[in-house]
């Protein structure tokens, strides 16, 4: 242990710590605009300056680290000042539009200017004029607004394993650019979004579609239908002020019949569909030699990445759509004719923790209903404006119920939002399918948590399957890699983009630390705890839609409806 | 020799990228988009981070340009000497400004950073060859060695 002084206060930390780290052991919170907890120190913001006796200059103190009998002041007149310098000279070459921006009201930088009173800055406000890049239908780049702390470009290079941003020049002239400095689309990107959460400003966000949502409300003719992905009801609460996992479903429901939806549905029943054919697909594999190890398909930026840097192995991914394009196809033809509703005159829109689904859901072969299944899709940030937007106040409001025919859904499906959960929930109707037995508890929790990879085998009546999880494409990564070389022991592998699985998706609320995500992934799981039905094969509607319309898992109906296939990316450069 | 095989000479080195760089630069006078991907790939790196280094280096051009390299310091020694007004004269002498190219493809006009030799300012350089004490009335004779 290290002793030291931080503003007076006595105190020892761990050897290697930093004066940030010790500081906020404390009680002292210094500011920072570059640091980010998960990350590796950057230092390049200076915001978190502190003066340190016997140096004659100040210290950052997100990667100066400790040493015995050290003194450290947070708060000087010479710290403040020079803080304030330092946020006023990053405003400088800032675009001053926070009315307008998407981070307004949720922005570090802002932040920082409040808490420092920055009033009149001195120095004139110079922007680089560069242009958006709106190049992908699931995010846009604003570097006009980088302010070039790099931890974008940590969370697509080390985090995902994708590279798509980098740093391009030197100096007062270096930006963060996409691949050459060309545009997104063009880049390796996959669209998952993890640069998003990673940046503190308004430089990256979710290509955002709530004009489109409201001109769609307004059309009279227009029948607005949706569905909600099992991660969103966690996390919108946050987006409202409320705890995470605090919003009630039916309360929930209730906002968006307020907000204007005719109807409600849940993607977690297509979810539970999923383990019906992805269940049978991978048991099929098994029992005639397919290609595997299997992989599953939910997350639509897995899919990119595997078609961009792995479109060798696309003969391993599980031929089902995501839930949501499970849904999409279904809402326009099944529960159409259910309901009696011109298809023609649906319109789809998902809520999704994600934004790759924007690009998912635009994929020209995303139209077996005969229409675009999903229209429009919505993060969960932009159901979280729309809410606030409506002025709503969730602690009055009445809960509300699921529309029929696609809204119910078991604990399984529940469980797909975070990492492990498409897995777990296959484990419960593959067992019991396979075995003839009932499974008496239903908790795989080995597949659980926010760990990069985790394993697991399963007795199925002899035959052992072993699969593995992997969470954030880089662990991903180190699956594939194995697969490549034929070195794989596992017959079935979950992939999900983003770190932590959809919890932590691209379109959740901003997401500053995975201790947020880990919050999240807790509170799916007491979700599935207080349904009444946890494996996806008891799900009356799912029983309901085989024997009316489907007939039978991979059979005629489900081939033309609810799987696909896969393409290579063929980029130009990885 | 085609510039991937000029950059599979260095693949084995630690840090070889930049020397390839410097290599397919000394042909091609620049580093053209190709080559980056190409180095990306024999070095096993993302395209990403071997663009970040060619754009780093003020010694590497991204852009094509002429295939003399004219470099003039600017940092403060030569600029008190009066670098600007070499630079004019440059700049008058192949009717371009200094980050352009002449339209016939033999000259590049850059600025630089300190090269080193502030015992005898102005300095420039062409194509890594260092002219001392320079003024506007050498630079026509300068010149014409490459011409």
């Amino acid at each position: 242990m290290v002793n030291l002084t931080v503003d007076g206060i006595k105190i020892s930390v761990p050897e290697g710590s930093t004066i940030l780290q010790a500081a906020k052991e404390v009680g002292v919170s210094i500011p920072t605009l570059c640091y980010h907890p998960d990350q590796a120190v950057k230092a390049n913001c200076r915001v978190c300056v502190c003066e340190v006796e016997g140096n004659r200059l100040l210290q950052a103190a997100c990667a100066m680290p400790v040493f015995e009998g050290m003194t450290v002041k947070t708060r000087t007149p010479k710290v403040l000042e020079a803080r304030r310098t330092i946020l006023e000279l990053i405003l400088a070459n800032h675009p001053q539009d926070c009315l307008n921006c998407i981070r307004n009201g949720n922005c570090e930088l802002q932040s920082l200017a409040e808490e420092f009173a920055i009033r009149d800055n001195p120095f004139e406000n110079k922007v680089r004029g560069l242009p958006k890049d709106f190049s992908t239908p699931a995010l846009f780049r604003d570097p006009d607004k980088c302010v070039l702390c790099r931890r974008c470009i940590e969370a697509c290079s080390v985090i995902q394993s994708v590279n798509a941003l980098g740093l391009e020049g030197r100096g007062v002239h270096s930006m963060v650019v996409p691949t050459l400095g060309k545009d997104l689309l063009e880049s390796p990107c996959i669209m998952c979004g993890q640069c998003i959460h990673a940046c503190p400003v308004g430089a990256i966000g979710e290509n955002e579609q709530i004009d489109e949502f409201l001109a769609a409300l307004a059309d009279p003719n227009k029948i607005v239908v949706t569905q909600i992905a099992p991660a969103v009801r966690v996390a919108i609460a946050e987006e409202i002020g409320m705890t995470t996992g605090d919003m009630p479903m039916n309360v929930f429901v209730q906002g968006l019949r307020q907000i204007g939806f005719d109807y409600v549905l849940h993607t977690n029943f297509t979810a539970d569909l999923t383990i019906m054919e992805e269940g049978n697909e991978l048991l099929k594999r098994l029992k005639e030699g397919g290609t595997l190890p299997m992989f599953t398909s939910c997350s639509p930026g897995w899919i990119n990445f595997c078609e961009t840097f792995y479109p060798d192995l696309t003969n391993n991914l599980s031929t089902c759509k995501s839930p949501q394009q499970m849904f999409g196809s279904l809402v326009k033809t099944y529960w159409a004719d259910k309901m009696g509703i011109d298809p023609a005159n649906i319109y789809s829109v998902s809520i999704m923790p994600c934004v790759a689904k924007k690009f998912e859901a635009a994929r020209p072969e995303m139209c077996s209903s005969g229409y675009r299944d999903v229209d429009l899709v919505l993060t969960t940030r932009e159901i979280g404006r729309l809410f606030r937007m409506s002025g709503l106040d969730f602690n009055k409001l009445p809960g509300a119920d699921f529309d029929p025919w696609m809204g119910k859904y078991t604990g399984a499906a529940v469980i797909f939002g975070a990492s492990g959960g498409v897995m777990e929930a296959a484990l419960r109707t593959v067992y019991e399918v396979v075995t003839g037995n009932t499974l008496e508890d239903v908790n795989f929790t080995v597949t659980r948590g926010i760990t990069g990879i985790k394993e697991a085998e399963v007795d199925l009546n002899g035959t052992v399957v072993k699969v593995a999880i992997a969470n954030g494409l880089a662990n991903a990564r180190k699956l594939m890699d194995q697969v490549r070389a034929g070195e794989s022991p596992y017959h079935f592998i979950e992939i999900m983009a983003c770190p932590g699985g959809c919890i932590g998706g691209g379109g959740q609320p901003i997401t500053k630390a995975n201790v947020k995500r880990v919050e999240r992934i807790d509170a799916i799981y007491v979700e599935d705890e207080a349904c009444e039905m946890r494996k996806s094969h008891i799900n009356p509607e799912v029983t309901a839609i085989y024997e009316d319309f489907l007939h039978e898992p991979l059979g005629h109906k489900s081939h033309e409806l609810l799987h696909t296939h896969y393409h290579n990316a063929n980029k130009k450069f990885l | 020799m085609g510039y991937t095989d000029i950059i599979a000479r260095y693949s084995d080195k630690p840090g070889g990228l930049i020397e390839a760089f410097h290599a397919v630069q000394k042909e091609l006078s620049y580093l053209p988009e190709e080559v980056i991907v190409e180095a990306a790939r024999i070095f096993n790196v993302p395209v990403a981070q071997a663009y970040g280094v060619a754009s780093f280096y003020s010694m590497f051009s991204t852009k094509a340009r002429g295939k003399n390299i004219i470099r003039i310091c600017e940092s403060a020694p030569c600029h008190v000497a009066g670098a600007a007004e070499v630079v004019a004269a440059i700049e008058a002498e192949l009717g371009i400004k200094a980050g352009e190219s002449t339209a016939d493809g033999s000259f590049a006009l850059e600025l630089t950073e300190c090269v080193g030799q502030c015992q005898a300012t102005p300095v420039i350089t062409i194509n890594g060859k260092a002219y001392l004490d320079v003024n506007p009335a050498k630079i026509r004779e300068i010149l014409a060695e490459y011409k």
